[in-house]
């Protein structure tokens, strides 16, 4: 009689360590995992096919929705490309506050990151402290924006407004005092033998594999690929900015876990040189008139802005019949969006490329062989967030 | 450069270079897609080795009715690339899953939300939808509040059966 020796087991839907309602099928060999089958869609809410019955600046509130971590640099990915269909110009002003907020954003991420990370690996205790830096982070744009997760604040032709003035010397305080806080992070991490013994050599992926699955972002760069969206396409007057991109070498959980903490370091950097640099002038486009509203007092004062601004709200705007793809550099990987007009206010189509869900593909590839205690340390490594895989 | 030498190796396969925005979309016919695809990646001169996207968009009205786009980058030559490619309604397209594994994804959600087809890719199901699913959302005549959205909710208890 042959029996099976497989086990299968079910992990998730509902998992403290999958991040969210990830369900993992695997196949085990004693603990030995043979065979693993993701299965997602829970979180599915169909923002590609709501975003067609909306106009552009309402189908910016669905990208907040994608990954909520980091919801700014959504709204900036979106915007970048309604801009670039439209082909209008931002303000330098405009642009260097996107950059900000968006590096805060990503630091906040990447905090949110290695908070639950070490979380899933026992390491409680970087909770506690990356929660505490991550909630500064969350203040000071709720200062400017008026939210903490959803803020839609970036806005197609600039920004929803200008920055109050207690903004920027709380960046400064919080960039100043940050890069002690991450050495702090390391000397709970970085040569703590447990530690290591949970992340060196497991889920590794070389660089051909990597390429191969279409991995982007800090798991992409880990395997020593130094493709950067912020590098290889700058975006938003990012070449004005002296930033290094951090690579790994072998590709496994501890060099993703290292290549996100340097990331943290940069970004606070690109923070530093924004807030320093910051030039005066408008926070959005003033040569749009159909694209950006008038401001408040104007409307107040003046018929004829009062009926522009009206029509922005109700109809929106109708750029130009063509397609384009535009992307950044998010904290998970290359977050594009494809955006064909048919010359109606609405999007024909808004394609979204989630970083999340592409690298979450390689996840088979990469615990296939381990053990099933590894599982997590290799979710956690990809760094997914499920709002943005299952849109 | 791309289109032009697409054009000069496939002659015939090459429908349409558009260029909008700085950016190049190459339209060739969907039956060559695999030959294109891989002399794409394997070719010295452009070395697109990153599949980056991978689009189905519904042109309601028009024949042939989809359209599939493929974003490419070059690591090398750091620069991008859009290859489009047309199927009609009820048609199939050979999938490029065995070029990337990156589309073996990429696909699955196009099926999923558009219906279409892909020969020969190894695991042809739903991925974002249930499998008990009727319908493809993403196809222009699928209503927005989905298909039974003004029928009264059947709700039928235990007690009552």
């Amino acid at each position: 009689m042959t029996e099976s020796r497989y086990m299968t087991i079910n992990m998730g839907p509902q998992h403290p360590a999958t991040h969210g309602v990830l369900r993992l099928l695997l196949e085990l060999d004693g603990e030995i995992i043979v065979k693993a089958e993701p299965h997602i869609g829970y979180l599915h809410r169909g923002i590609e096919k709501l975003s067609e019955s909306m106009t552009y600046p309402q189908a910016l509130t669905l990208t907040d929705r994608l990954d909520y971590t980091s919801a700014l640099s959504n709204n900036l990915a979106y915007c970048l490309a309604v801009e670039k269909l439209l082909d209008i110009k931002i303000p330098k002003r405009a642009q260097y506050l996107r950059v900000l907020m968006a590096e805060l954003q990503r630091i906040s991420a990447h905090l949110l990151w290695v908070a639950t990370h070490a979380l899933d690996l026992g390491a409680m205790t970087l909770l506690f402290y990356a929660f505490r830096e991550r909630e500064t982070i969350t203040e000071i744009l709720e200062l400017a924006t008026g939210a903490r997760l959803t803020p839609s604040f970036i806005r197609i032709g600039g920004l929803a407004s200008d920055i109050p003035d207690t903004f920027l010397p709380r960046v400064k305080a919080f960039v100043d005092d940050f890069p002690k806080r991450v050495d702090d992070y390391e000397t709970l991490l970085t040569e703590n033998i447990i530690w290591k013994k949970r992340t060196t050599n497991i889920a590794s992926m070389s660089a051909e594999e990597c390429i191969q699955y279409g991995i982007t972002g800090p798991v992409l760069r880990a395997s020593g690929i130094s493709y950067d969206v912020r590098k290889a396409y700058p975006y938003s007057s990012y070449e004005d900015f002296d930033f290094e991109i951090p690579l790994g070498i072998h590709g496994d959980v501890y060099d993703r876990y290292l290549v996100r903490l340097k990331e943290m370091r940069q970004s606070n950097r690109i923070v530093q040189q924004a807030a320093e640099k910051l030039p005066n002038g408008p926070f959005a486009a003033v040569d749009a008139p159909l694209v950006v509203p008038p401001s408040k007092e104007s409307v107040g004062r003046d018929i004829a802005a009062l009926i522009r601004h009206f029509k922005i709200m109700e109809e929106g705007f109708r750029p130009p019949c063509g397609e384009v793809y535009a992307s950044i550099e998010s904290s998970k990987g290359e977050l594009g969006f494809y955006l064909i007009s048919d010359g109606t206010n609405k999007p024909f189509r808004m394609r979204i490329r989630p970083p999340s869900f592409i690298n979450l593909a390689a996840l088979p590839k990469m615990i296939v062989g381990q053990m099933v205690a590894d599982v997590v340390a290799a979710i956690g490594s990809i760094d997914i967030v499920l709002g943005e895989i299952d849109r | 450069m791309a289109g032009n030498l697409l054009k000069e190796t496939f002659p015939d396969a090459v429908q349409k270079i558009e260029d909008f925005r700085g950016e190049t979309s190459v339209t060739v016919d969907a039956g060559k897609i695999r030959e294109i695809m891989a002399f794409l990646k394997e070719s010295e001169k452009l070395c697109y080795d990153l599949l980056l996207d991978l689009a189905g968009v519904d042109f309601n009205d028009c024949t042939p009715r989809f359209m599939i786009a493929y974003m490419l980058h070059s690591t090398k030559f750091n620069n991008k690339l859009r290859i489009k490619t047309t199927v009609a309604e009820g048609a199939s397209l050979d999938t490029v899953s065995d070029i990337w594994l990156a589309a073996n994804w990429m696909e699955r959600e196009v099926f999923d939300m558009l219906g279409i087809i892909f020969n020969k890719h190894p695991n042809l199901i739903r991925i974002l939808l249930t499998d008990d699913f009727v319908g493809h959302p993403l196809r222009k005549d699928f209503p927005v509040k989905g298909r039974d959205f003004d029928k009264p909710v059947q709700v039928c208890l235990e007690e009552e059966q």
